[in-house]
């Protein structure tokens, strides 16, 4: 599971009034080389949550990956892009769990997949 | 399917796509090969998601899978440009394949890709347009499925569907 995806992720927990970010137990990084679009990468920019994605990155063992706080002049940067890119497309989590932000369940992450399936109580 | 989104619409190529009841990835893979930045597949049977999961490492595409009921899913809408889906019928439990579109109409940006069976085409335009908050609704064309005897359900050793490939714009 990238952090691109955790960006898009909620807890829907009933009663829950705001279920993102979900917090994240990393037990298995990997990280696998894709290409690099920086067309991709602007475009996709001003949609993401950025402190999501810098809790997702502390998470998964990369604190010093991405700055606290980003605005779209960084894009030009090379280096920022390399970054950028290696945080949300590059890094996996294969296993852990993802934590819901108000009631502290665990929805369990294998094999890459996180199981989001709520209980009967939850819905 | 993937291939129209692509050629004709520019929907896939460089895009975040969503494949909903994704099954054995068929349609997450496709986007994939066809130049998808980030593919997410979403289906609620582990088995399917076991395959699709076998099938992409197959290809050497890398696709994430998320295990969950569409129903209850939430995906922050903004970072979704287009949905694909090849949705249940809504012939075993009644409404699925509505309960699909509305979810797919919610999450994507630029365009949802979908079929249905041609017997509901006013149905889901006229309820696409007013329920969902579809701005376009259009049938691309229409495909005949030769359904062969698959589940215990089915009582025919074949059956012949019609089936609409849609093309929404949220």
């Amino acid at each position: 599971m990238r952090l691109l995806t955790h960006n898009m992720l909620s807890s829907n927990i009933r009663g829950v009034v705001n279920g993102f970010p979900l917090g994240i137990e990393a037990e298995k990084v990997v990280e696998r080389e894709v290409e690099l679009s920086a067309e991709f990468l602007r475009g996709v920019f001003p949609k993401i949550e950025w402190g999501a994605l810098v809790a997702g990155a502390r998470a998964l063992g990369h604190p010093d990956l991405l700055p606290g706080e980003a605005d779209a002049s960084m894009l030009a940067s090379d280096d920022f892009l390399r970054r950028f890119h290696r945080a949300l497309l590059q890094l996996h989590v294969e296993e852990g769990a993802l934590v819901c932000p108000e009631t502290g369940r665990r929805f369990p992450i294998n094999k890459g997949i996180p199981n989001m399936l709520l209980h009967e109580d939850e819905v | 399917m993937i291939y129209t989104a692509e050629n004709s619409f520019d929907d896939i190529s460089g895009k975040v796509v969503a494949d909903f009841g994704c099954g054995c990835g068929t349609l997450g893979v496709a986007s994939s090969l066809l130049g998808a930045e980030h593919v997410v597949g979403i289906d609620i049977d582990p088995q399917s998601l076991e395959i699709a999961s076998q099938n992409a490492e197959d290809l050497e595409v890398g696709i994430n899978f998320i295990w969950s009921d569409i129903k209850n899913l939430k995906l922050r809408g903004p970072l979704v440009d287009t949905v694909v889906m090849n949705p249940p019928f809504g012939t075993r439990k009644k409404g699925s394949d509505m309960e699909f579109l509305c979810m797919a109409l919610k999450v994507a940006s630029r365009a949802v890709y979908s079929l249905h069976k041609t017997t509901t085409r006013e149905h889901i335009k006229r309820t696409a347009l007013r329920d969902y908050g579809a701005k376009s609704a259009e049938v691309l064309c229409e495909l005949r499925f030769d359904v062969p005897q698959l589940y215990k359900f089915h009582k025919k050793k074949e059956v012949d569907v019609a089936v609409d490939l849609w093309r929404f714009v949220p």
